[in-house]
C-alpha cells in the first residue's frame, strides 16, 4: 500500500505501539466500565463520558457522541459491550475526515503541483521543525527532490536546526539567517525551488502563539508572497499539533484557519500522551483531515494517519 | 470557546440571582456549569469532579448572609476554592547556603525549557546574581546554539561539551561555575518523555551527581488532560520542587496548572508569559484563579478603588448625581482620581472581560490627556454649566485644546452618558458599572 511499507517500515505495529497509551485510556477503562454488564445503562455512558473527556476529546465532542450512541441504545435496548464499542468505532471513523486525492498524503504519490509547496505551522514548541526534517526525508526516500525553507528567523538557532535536518536528508535549504525577513526567505525558497525544478518545497515558519494577531498577518503575507511566483501556492498548508495539547488545539486550529486556511494536520509526540483525543474533535469540528502522526522520534515515526486503523488501534483488544 | 467562559459563569451564577438563600435544588444547574467550565479549561477530570464536590458541600452549609445576594456567595465559594487549589501561598525558589544554588530544569519536549532557562537566568541576573547556564540538552539539533544565542543576549556564561554526554556537562558544568565564582547554576535539560526510560534515567542520574537545590518542571499552559499523569511521573523520578508554566500570554485558560498542584502537592512558581527574555513573573494563586474564572482582577482594583476615594467625598458626589448637579468640574476630579489608580492599562486589564477586549490594544496614560486638555480650556463657568456651550464657545475650546468640536461634541455626548449612567448605578451600587462607563469612553476616544 504505502511507501513505507515498501521500504519495510513496520508500520502498523508501530502505530499500534505508539497508541499503546491512548488503547489503554480508552479501551482499558471502556472494558472496566462495562464488566459484568450486559446492557448499556446511565452509568456505562457516565463512563464514558468520562473516557472520553479524559483522552482531550472535549465537552462539545463528548456530548455528541454520546447522545448518538444514546440514540442508538434508545433504538435497540440491550447491546451489551461489544456493540457498544463497535458503535463508538463507527462514530469516531465517521467524526474523522479524510484525505484527499488533491492532497495526497503518500509520499511518493504523484504530486498535482510541480513544484508542490508546503507551508507549515503551528505555535511554538509543536515539533514543527522536527516534522519538517522527517518530511524532507521521507519524501527524499520516495524518490522527490525536496528544497527546505528556513522561514523561522525567529527563534535563536532554528536556522542551524533546520540546516542539520537538511544535511541528515541530504536537501538543499534556503535560509537568510536569523532576523531575516521570513516572507522574504519564503519567496526565495519557493523562487529556487522553481528555477531548480524541485518536486516538494517545505517551509518551515516561527512558532507562534494564535492570539497573536501581528504575528498570524506576519503568515498571511508569507502565504501571500509566495502565491506570487507559484500560482494557487502554498498547496498545503500544515497546522502542527502537540498531542497534549488540550482544548486550546481547537483555538489554535480556528485561528490559523483563518490567518492561512490549513488543509491538513500533524499530530506530533502522540507515543507520549494517552490522549490524541484532540483530533477527533478538531476533525469533526473543523473539517480538516489529519494528516501526519508522530509516534517517535524515528525517522520513519512520522506517519501518514489513517483513520481506520488510528481508531482500530484505539478499539484493538 | 473560552471567550464565553465568563459569560457562562455569569449564567451559572445568575440562575441564583432572586434566590434568598442557597439550596440544593438551585444550585444544581450552576455546579454542572462550572463543572463543563473546568473541563473546557483543561482542569483534570478527577481535579474537576472533587472541587465541584467540595464547591457544593460548601454552598449547603453556608446558609444565608444577609449582606451578599446567594449568586456572589456562590461566586466567592468558587473563588476560594480556586485559591486553596492553587496552592494558596505564593512559593519562591531555594538557594543554597553554600553557593553555587544549582537549579534543574527539566520536562518535555516543547515546553519551553530553554527559554525559561534563559528568563531564569535573567531574572536573577537582575537581583544581582551571577547566574552560569549548562548546555545539557545535547540531543536536539542546535539546542546548544539556541541557549548560546539567548546568553548572548543577556550576557551570561554557558557552559558546554563536544561530547554528547548530559551527565558530564552537568558535572563540569559544577565545578566550571565554581571557578568563575557564579552563585547559580542553571542546568537545562533535553524534552523527554516521562515513558521513555533510559532518558528518566538520564535526567535522575544528573540530579545524582549534582544535587540541585531546586528542580524545576516545566509545562506547556496548553497542555490537556495528561498534563497530571506526565507531572506525576516526573515527579516519581525526580521529586522536583516546583512548577514553571509557560505560553500562558495564549488564550488557554491553564487549567492543567490547576490540575498539577492538586496531584503531586507541588507548587507553582513562576509563569512565562511571552517570546521577550523578560516576560517572567512569579507566579500568584489568586491572579490565575481569576484566569480561570475569566473574571479579571476585580479584587485588586476594588482595593485600588477604596484606597482613592475617601468615604466623605463619595457621599457628595452622591448627592450631586442625586440631585443632577454633577457638572464637568466634578467629572474632572473623578478623573483626576482614577489616574491616581494606577496605570490605564493595568486598570483596564482587571475590569472583567476587558482582558480580551484589549489583549491588542495599547491603552496609554495619555488616553485620557485629550479629555483634561478639552475640560482646561473651558472657563470656569462652562465647567459648572455645561448647558452654556453653544458652537462658538465650542469652536475656542477645541481651538484651545488642540482638538476638534467633534472631539468637544463627543465628550459632552459621554459626559451626558456617563451622568446618566452614574444616575443608574446609584441605584444598583457597584463600581464595575463606573468602570465600565470609562471603557465605553476610552474605546470611543481611540477610534
Amino acid at each position: 500500500m504505502g511507501f513505507l511499507e515498501k521500504l519495510g517500515f513496520k508500520k502498523k505495529e508501530s502505530l499500534e505501539a505508539g497508541l499503546e497509551k491512548s488503547r489503554e485510556g480508552i479501551v482499558g477503562k471502556l472494558s472496566r466500565a462495562i464488566a459484568g454488564k450486559d446492557k448499556v445503562d446511565d452509568e456505562v455512558l457516565d463512563d464514558l463520558e468520562e473516557i472520553l473527556i479524559r483522552s482531550d476529546v472535549g465537552v462539545p465532542t463528548t456530548l455528541k457522541i454520546i447522545k448518538r450512541v444514546e440514540e442508538r441504545v434508545a433504538r435497540d435496548k440491550y447491546l451489551n459491550s461489544s456493540e457498544l464499542q463497535r458503535i463508538l468505532r463507527e462514530e469516531i471513523i465517521t467524526l474523522l475526515k479524510e484525505n484527499t486525492l488533491e492532497r495526497p498524503a503518500e509520499f511518493d504519490a504523484e504530486l498535482p503541483n510541480h513544484p508542490h509547496v508546503v507551508l507549515i505551522v503551528g505555535v511554538n514548541g509543536v515539533g514543527k521543525t522536527t516534522t519538517i526534517g522527517k518530511l524532507a526525508n521521507l519524501y527524499k526516500l520516495a524518490g522527490k527532490s525536496v528544497v527546505l525553507g528556513a522561514a523561522d528567523t525567529f527563534r535563536a538557532a532554528a536556522v542551524q536546526q533546520l540546516t542539520i535536518w537538511s544535511q541528515r536528508a541530504g536537501v538543499p535549504i534556503i535560509q537568510q539567517g536569523q532576523g531575516a525577513d521570513p516572507a522574504a526567505v519564503a519567496y526565495d525558497t519557493v523562487a529556487a525551488a522553481k528555477s531548480r525544478n524541485a518536486d516538494v518545497v517545505l517551509i518551515d515558519t516561527a512558532g507562534r502563539l494564535h492570539n497573536k494577531t501581528a504575528l498570524m498577518d506576519e503568515l498571511t503575507k508569507i502565504k501571500r508572497v509566495i502565491g506570487k511566483i507559484v500560482n494557487d501556492s502554498p498547496h498545503e498548508v500544515i497546522l502542527v499539533l502537540d498531542a497534549s495539547t488540550g482544548q486550546n488545539a481547537m483555538l489554535q486550529a480556528k485561528a490559523f484557519t483563518q490567518a492561512v486556511d490549513i488543509t491538513g494536520l500533524a499530530l506530533t509526540k502522540l507515543d507520549g500522551t494517552a490522549r490524541g483525543g484532540i483530533v477527533i474533535g478538531i476533525s469533526s469540528e473543523l473539517n480538516v483531515p489529519v494528516k501526519y502522526i508522530g509516534v517517535g522520534e524515528k525517522i520513519e515515526d512520522l506517519q501518514i494517519f489513517d483513520r481506520i486503523s488510528f481508531v482500530e488501534a484505539l478499539f484493538k483488544d | 470557546m473560552f471567550d464565553d467562559l465568563s459569560g457562562r459563569f455569569g449564567s451559572a451564577f445568575k440562575s441564583l440571582s432572586g434566590q434568598s438563600k442557597i439550596t440544593d435544588v438551585n444550585i444544581a444547574e450552576s455546579v454542572r456549569e462550572i463543572r463543563r467550565a473546568l473541563l473546557d479549561a483543561d482542569v483534570n477530570y478527577e481535579v474537576a469532579r472533587e472541587f465541584t464536590r467540595k464547591i457544593k458541600a460548601e454552598a449547603d452549609g453556608s446558609g444565608v448572609l444577609q449582606s451578599v445576594s446567594p449568586g456572589q456567595q456562590f461566586t466567592k465559594i468558587v473563588y476560594d476554592e480556586l485559591i486553596f487549589t492553587l496552592g494558596g501561598q505564593k512559593e519562591e525558589i531555594r538557594f543554597a547556603n553554600v553557593p553555587p544554588t544549582v537549579i534543574l530544569i527539566a520536562g518535555l519536549q516543547g515546553s519551553g525549557k530553554t527559554t525559561f532557562a534563559a528568563k531564569l537566568a535573567k531574572y536573577l541576573k537582575d537581583k544581582k546574581y551571577i547566574p552560569m547556564l549548562a548546555a545539557a540538552d545535547v540531543y536536539r539539533p542546535a539546542a546548544v546554539e539556541q541557549l548560546k544565542t539567548l546568553a548572548a543576549q543577556i550576557n551570561v556564561p554557558v557552559f558546554s561539551l563536544e561530547e554528547k554526554n548530559a551527565l558530564k556537562v552537568a558535572k563540569e558544568a559544577l565545578n566550571e561555575a565554581r571557578k568563575q565564582a557564579c552563585n547559580v547554576l542553571i542546568v537545562d535539560t533535553a524534552g523527554r518523555l516521562h515513558v521513555d526510560s533510559e532518558m528518566m534515567d538520564e535526567v535522575a542520574a544528573i540530579k545524582d551527581a549534582i544535587k540541585p537545590n531546586e528542580i524545576l518542571f516545566v509545562v506547556d499552559s496548553m497542555t490537556g488532560q495528561d498534563a497530571v499523569n506526565t507531572a506525576r511521573e516526573f515527579n516519581t523520578r525526580i521529586d522536583f520542587d516546583g512548577v514553571v508554566l509557560t505560553k500562558l500570554d495564549g488564550d488557554t485558560r491553564g487549567g492543567a496548572a490547576l490540575s498539577i498542584k492538586k496531584v503531586v502537592e507541588k507548587p507553582i512558581k513562576f509563569i512565562s508569559t511571552g517570546e521577550k527574555l523578560d516576560a517572567l513573573s512569579e507566579f500568584y494563586p489568586d491572579r490565575m484563579a481569576q484566569r480561570i474564572l475569566g473574571m479579571g482582577d476585580v479584587v485588586s482594583l476594588v482595593e485600588k478603588a477604596q484606597a482613592q476615594f475617601d468615604e466623605q467625598e463619595a457621599r457628595k458626589l452622591q448627592s450631586k448625581i442625586r440631585t443632577d448637579s454633577f457638572n464637568l468640574e466634578d467629572f474632572y476630579e473623578q478623573l483626576q482620581q482614577i489616574k491616581k489608580m494606577g496605570s490605564m492599562q493595568d486598570l483596564m486589564g482587571m475590569i472583567p472581560g476587558m482582558g480580551n477586549a484589549l489583549k491588542n490594544v495599547e491603552v496609554g496614560d495619555d488616553t485620557l490627556k485629550p479629555i483634561e486638555a478639552i475640560i482646561n480650556s473651558m472657563t470656569p463657568e462652562e465647567r459648572r454649566k455645561p448647558e452654556l456651550l453653544n458652537g462658538n464657545r465650542k469652536r475656542r475650546i477645541a481651538t484651545g485644546s488642540g482638538t476638534t468640536v467633534r472631539d468637544v461634541n463627543e465628550l459632552m455626548k459621554q459626559f451626558e452618558q456617563m451622568k446618566k449612567m452614574m444616575k443608574t448605578m446609584q441605584k444598583m451600587g457597584g463600581m464595575g458599572r463606573a468602570m465600565h462607563g470609562l471603557k465605553n469612553m476610552v474605546a470611543t476616544k481611540r477610534r
